[in-house]
């Protein structure tokens, strides 16, 4: 589906703040600014982000993301735990992908201290990573409905989630924190049940997703409001560093599973996603879209499972000899990058952890400039954040 | 035998009130129920479905208490006389409009000459209510919304007066009564598409007018918070937000099964029909229109502030306008026979 048969109808030119500017002040309306405190307590801004919002009637004038309400200094704490615990501390960075941020930890060690990972172990983290990516989005999915007043989609998304939760949960016993990985492998091999389940989800979004779309792409409200609002531009993305289904949105056509694959993922056959626009509709449509591809790997994945062994040959006790490495993985709100720099002790002597939502809000104060104040929630809730991520 | 009643003015008048007083809120807490199923059969709520076991009978119940269990407070730098009375300017007006609305042929409290003209006015009272209450919040997102309800429902009046004005030109009366009298035969359209539409413009302004989805920017929950009512807790919020909302609601259903959908007549005048009495007629109507009002909410997302006085000042006004001139000339040239 090319995005341009998405747009159907007139693309509606969104309001001109200079234009109302005019307005104003040619009939002579003296108009007065006011300081927004928006959060960081507030519906939309999913936790504790503030944005110290200037207003001008309903335009925004100025706006200052302030972040750090939320940090918990995960750099500082890992360097007092073992490898073994750090794995539940980082799931907790991105609480809605916990398994995608366990990932990078892992590889890392696997670099340093060159442990083989058996075939079954990498599919079966590409099922979950995948899986787990599903999750996340859809998550996205029904709170960028609920930010524009759309509430159904909220329960659908919800809904669809539940089965995909189930295998999730079959197989760690956890549903939100899973703490499946282990350097060299994974836990525990998968119980009986779990692919039919996995399958059994995956395939039930696939079905019922292009309803879920038409709710709200092809409606012409939600048209309204996203189509060119919010544009982020493609040279701006560049330079903070923009990842992830936004900076694919503004036409950067880069993943890091694709482009430096890792794991096995250049065996499956996805495609990247992205849409040239980088208003609030391209962010929203590569969303939904990635959700099809991450259900293809999956449905790949479980088709092509090797049998076998879930941990490669690991030594009894986790120590990564003394050097540094960097690794970086598509995280489901965009690349994270793990830099470690071990001494050869069993705890990390560094840990640099780059995520993506702090790049990824960084930009705010250029797209929010000029808009107004019901676009700037519809902005928000398109640049897809976790609170924890930004913070850590 | 029964012995025979008189009363004076004064007590029929206590006996209406009073019967008002009965019918709002159970009307009210009926509606409250159906948004709560309809949404959960909708949307595939769960909550809504489980207290109290069967099909979630209590969810209402529940829902009360928790708000009944609530603090209430009133914030250190807002006006609190003003923040106390706004509940009553919102709460009185949405009570008073079931005054004029005739039930059946004879069951209305009082059937004023100017009954439309009296439940078009009542109902926009409570505007001053909203502003004051975002006025007195001492809290900028009331402000906000307070200012968003101000503009709205000064926007959105205007095509509910106006497709009103149509009705009132093609029945040729200001009494609700003879307007739902004048409808025996097809109630909605009398002159081929003009009440059709009417109706239509009506619905949506109305939907704008209670400020629900997709004209719920003053109470936008994602933007604003409440809107308004912020700053409003416990039972205060409910007697400012949630039961006005709910009453005008049905309100503003009722006056649409009245001015479109023929009111307490049959939907066609068959002698089978009328053996139905006609306060059942008037509250399927009723409870159709509620329904449209409920099925609407969960189906689209919101309006942007500025696409919304689009809306109103350059699609429902203008169609509004060209709909009276055409009114205005069947009822000058249309045969008789066709009125």
């Amino acid at each position: 589906m090319a995005i341009d048969q998405q747009r159907v109808g007139d693309r509606t030119p969104v309001h001109d703040p200079a234009e109302i500017a005019k307005i104003v002040s040619g009939a002579n309306l003296e108009t007065e600014q006011m300081v927004l405190n928006v959060g960081p307590q507030h519906p939309a801004t999913h936790g504790v982000f503030r944005l110290l919002a200037t207003i001008d009637g309903e335009v925004l004038v100025d706006a200052q993301p302030i972040i750090g309400y939320m940090h918990r200094g995960y750099e500082k704490l890992v360097e007092a735990r073992d490898y073994r615990q750090i794995t539940n501390l980082v799931s907790r960075m991105d609480w809605l992908s916990g398994i995608n941020n366990e990932l990078p930890l892992h590889l890392c060690l696997e670099k340093l201290m060159e442990i083989e990972v058996p075939e079954r172990a990498q599919y079966m983290r590409v099922v979950m990573l995948e899986m787990n990516r599903i999750l996340n989005h859809l998550m996205f999915f029904a709170s960028f409905g609920a930010e524009l007043g759309a509430i159904t989609p909220t329960f659908f998304a919800f809904r669809e989630r539940e089965d995909i939760q189930l295998a999730l949960e079959m197989a760690t016993g956890g549903r939100m924190h899973f703490g499946f990985f282990r350097p060299g492998g994974i836990r525990e091999d998968v119980p009986r049940g779990f692919f039919a389940q996995a399958l059994k989800g995956v395939r039930q979004v696939m079905a019922r997703l292009d309803q879920y779309e038409d709710l709200l792409v092809g409606n012409e409200i939600f048209k309204q409001r996203t189509i060119d609002v919010g544009v982020l531009d493609k040279e701006i993305a560049y330079n903070y560093g923009v990842s992830g289904p936004i900076a694919r949105g503004s036409g950067i056509d880069f993943d890091v599973r694709k482009d430096e694959p890792y794991l096995v993922y250049d065996r499956f056959d996805f495609e990247v996603q992205s849409a040239p626009n980088g208003d609030c509709f391209d962010r929203f449509w590569v969303l939904v879209r990635e959700v099809v591809e991450s259900a293809k790997i999956v449905e790949q994945a479980i088709e092509a499972m090797p049998s076998g062994p879930i941990m490669g040959k690991v030594p009894r006790v986790i120590q990564a000899p003394a050097g540094e490495v960097y690794v970086r993985t598509e995280n489901p709100l965009g690349e994270l990058g793990f830099y470690l720099i071990s001494d050869g002790d069993r705890r990390p002597y560094r840990l640099k952890i780059r995520t993506p939502s702090y790049n990824n809000v960084s930009v705010l104060p250029h797209v929010l400039k000029g808009q107004m104040v019901a676009d700037m929630i519809a902005i928000l809730g398109s640049f897809f954040f976790v609170l924890g991520d930004i913070d850590r | 035998m029964i012995p025979e009643i008189t009363l004076t003015a004064w007590q029929i008048l206590l006996v209406k009130i009073g019967v008002i007083l009965a019918i709002v809120p159970t009307m009210t807490l009926v509606a409250g129920y159906a948004e709560h199923k309809v949404m959960a059969h909708l949307q595939h709520r769960l909550g809504p479905m489980y207290p109290g076991g069967f099909h979630g009978w209590a969810v209402l119940l529940a829902d009360g208490l928790k708000f009944l269990y609530k603090e209430d407070i009133i914030p250190e730098r807002a006006d609190r006389r003003v923040f106390s009375l706004a509940t009553f300017a919102i709460f009185v007006p949405a009570v008073m409009v079931y005054l004029v609305i005739p039930v059946d042929r004879s069951l209305i409290v009082e059937d004023l000459d100017v009954g439309i003209f009296y439940l078009l006015a009542i109902s926009s009272v409570s505007t001053i209510g909203i502003l004051m209450a975002g006025w007195s919040s001492a809290n900028k997102y009331a402000l906000i919304g307070a200012l968003r309800a101000g503009a709205q429902l000064i926007a959105y009046e205007l095509p509910i007066v106006l497709s009103a004005a149509v009705v009132v030109m093609l029945s040729g009366s200001l009494s609700l009564v003879d307007i739902v009298e004048a409808q025996n035969w097809p109630f909605l359209i009398w002159p081929p598409g003009i009440g059709l539409i009417a109706f239509l413009v009506f619905t949506m302004a109305s939907v704008a007018e209670l400020t629900r989805p997709p004209f719920d920017m003053p109470v936008a929950e994602s933007e604003i918070i409440t809107g308004a009512f912020t700053e409003y807790s416990g039972m205060r919020f409910i007697f400012s937000f949630f039961f006005p909302e709910v009453a005008n609601l049905v309100a503003f259903a009722a006056i649409g099964a009245t001015l479109f959908l023929g009111g307490y007549q049959p939907i066609v005048p068959l002698g089978v029909l009328e053996v139905i009495p006609g306060f059942v007629w008037f509250t399927l109507k009723t409870a159709f229109m509620v329904f449209l009002f409920l099925w609407i909410r969960p189906t689209f997302p919101r309006l942007r502030e500025d696409q919304l006085q689009k809306f109103a000042w350059k699609v429902l006004i203008p169609v509004t306008l060209a709909l009276i001139l055409v009114a205005g000339a069947w009822v000058l040239y249309a045969p008789e026979a066709l009125r």
